[in-house]
């Protein structure tokens, strides 16, 4: 008679998480197929939901015009200069509050009661200060960007591995050496962080920015087709918004790893 | 040249605000190309004394110095003559092996060229060699305190000092590198300054070992050890390592046992 048995199973079967890759896939082509069915049995006017076909029509005709690459260069030209400005500054800025106390008890509270303000909010002023040409508009972006690589250089500073600072010190650093070659290195990720929040801001900012007395940009593109009910149009700025936004994000993500080899 | 402690006392408040006595009245005399072991159960303040040594905290009362030492570099940068090993190593992860071990002599001012050729000398002196181009994060934890020893070797220190290097690894490795630092050793013959809580690692590496006690860190005893360079496994078993260890041992038993209950 053989004794009983009591074979031992996997008993965290039910946490694994599977990643479903056909699921991701589908869910995204579903909802644009979806969409053309929607649109082409005429549930809905195509002046209120032009058809995904319709749309890549209208930016293929719009690309050989020149008028998206146009509009799109103009929006581009604000995005990277804004981005370098505030990028920059928030960079400097962050470092210099996070490393010298005294700075840190000059900044933070500055830090901490303009960062809440909408920067949207600021852009009538911005306007009133700098006119309604291109540097309001770079201005504002900037703005947005600013705040988020500030807070996120400041944090990356102040988490600094104190061991690394202290061997560094032991090997004959001195500040700026410390800043440079340990401060700098270890804040990075926080850096990148910080970029891709500013990336989302500064595309919703852009566009906010391009609605006011400008001719050209995705932001225009936008308002002005919907003010003229060229709903196939709007969609094209709507799409190449996305686009923008999951570019960034890609790139930024190509460029940390370039940047950050050691985290393997 | 030698390095003089003299009457180091060191107190620091704890995160309560409550005084804590982490070393009392210290003296201590390190002689040229001794290797001296700081022994102590944890709480002795063992590492305290050698961050003070190293100039990365100051002392409450009490001086260190280093006595007949020229401290100036080629480029005229007064430097100090100490290079630390740290128990977590302490490696740049965004630099090389390469990199990291020519961070001393970049600090000195040397120039890129003769930097690197100095570099390379103690990678191989270290075992590094074919590892140059590999990130701290690839290399095993034996192999990373390998990197520490060689960019402390490397700014060519009047002395070295070791915060308990081999706690951090596994006891086979701890044993290999053990030999091997004392094979480094028989060959630049550095001033070392050695902490460790391991008293068969203290006996059976250092010429001499300053025991301390616990909270606050006193000398309780300066030992000898009596066995001949170059150290080999076999010592061991030598009557006058058992004898140093026991004596060690019995110094300190009822303070670690303390520590133990605490």
């Amino acid at each position: 008679m053989s004794e009983p048995r009591l074979a031992v199973e996997n008993r965290t079967r039910f946490l694994i998480r599977h990643e479903h890759r056909g699921l991701r896939v589908l869910s995204l082509v579903g909802l644009v197929v979806l969409w053309e069915i929607v649109a082409r049995i005429g549930w809905v006017p195509v002046l209120f939901l032009p058809s995904p076909l319709g749309v890549v029509a209208e930016g293929w005709e719009m690309v050989m015009s020149g008028e998206l690459v146009g509009h799109l260069a103009a929006s581009l030209r604000r995005l990277l200069f804004g981005f370098a400005v505030g990028g920059g500054l928030g960079v400097i800025v962050g470092i210099v509050v996070g490393f010298f106390s005294v700075a840190e008890a000059v900044g933070t509270p500055l830090i901490a009661a303009t960062f809440p303000v909408p920067k949207i909010a600021l852009l009538p002023l911005l306007i009133l200060w700098l006119g309604l040409g291109e540097p309001s508009k770079i201005a504002v972006i900037a703005l947005g960007v600013f705040f988020p690589m500030a807070i996120n250089t400041y944090t990356g500073v102040r988490q600094a591995d104190a061991l690394l600072v202290r061997a560094a010190v032991s090997f004959g650093a001195r500040r700026w050496s410390v800043i440079r070659k340990v401060i700098l290195p270890s804040a990075l990720p926080m850096i990148f962080a910080g970029l891709r929040l500013g990336a989302g801001t500064a595309l919703l900012l852009l566009v906010a920015a391009e609605m006011i007395a400008v001719e050209s940009g995705i932001g225009f593109l936008v308002l002005h087709a919907g003010n003229i009910m060229a709903t196939t149009k709007l969609m094209v700025g709507i799409v190449v918004l996305s686009l923008l936004g999951v570019l960034s994000h890609w790139g930024l993500n190509r460029l940390e790893r370039l940047t950050i080899p050691w985290q393997g | 040249m030698r390095v003089v402690l003299d009457r180091v006392s060191k107190t620091y408040a704890d995160r309560h605000g409550h005084a804590v006595h982490a070393l009392d009245d210290v003296s201590a005399t390190v002689a040229s190309e001794e290797f001296v072991a700081l022994l102590g159960p944890s709480g002795c303040g063992k590492s305290t004394l050698l961050n003070i040594v190293a100039g990365l905290l100051e002392p409450s009362r009490g001086v260190v110095y280093f006595e007949g030492t020229a401290t100036m570099t080629a480029s005229g940068i007064n430097r100090h003559p100490t290079a630390m090993v740290f128990q977590e190593f302490a490696l740049f992860p965004w630099r090389t092996v390469q990199k990291n071990v020519e961070f001393g002599l970049e600090e000195a001012g040397m120039a890129a060229g003769e930097r690197a050729r100095e570099a390379r000398r103690f990678i191989e002196l270290t075992g590094l060699a074919g590892f140059e181009g590999k990130y701290p994060h690839q290399l095993s934890g034996g192999m990373r305190q390998r990197v520490g020893i060689a960019r402390a070797l490397a700014v060519d220190p009047a002395v070295l000092l070791m915060d308990e290097p081999f706690s951090a690894l596994d006891a086979q490795t701890r044993q290999l590198m053990q030999e091997e630092l004392l094979a480094i050793w028989e060959r630049t013959r550095k001033t070392i300054v050695y902490v460790t809580h391991n008293i068969h690692e203290a006996v059976y590496m250092a010429d001499r070992v300053i025991v301390l006690s616990r909270r606050p860190g006193r000398v309780l005893a300066e030992i000898v050890i009596e066995l001949k360079r170059p150290r080999t496994e076999a010592m061991l078993g030598e009557p006058a390592f058992v004898r140093a260890a026991e004596q060690i041992w019995g110094l300190i038993k009822d303070q670690a046992r303390e520590a133990v209950s605490e």
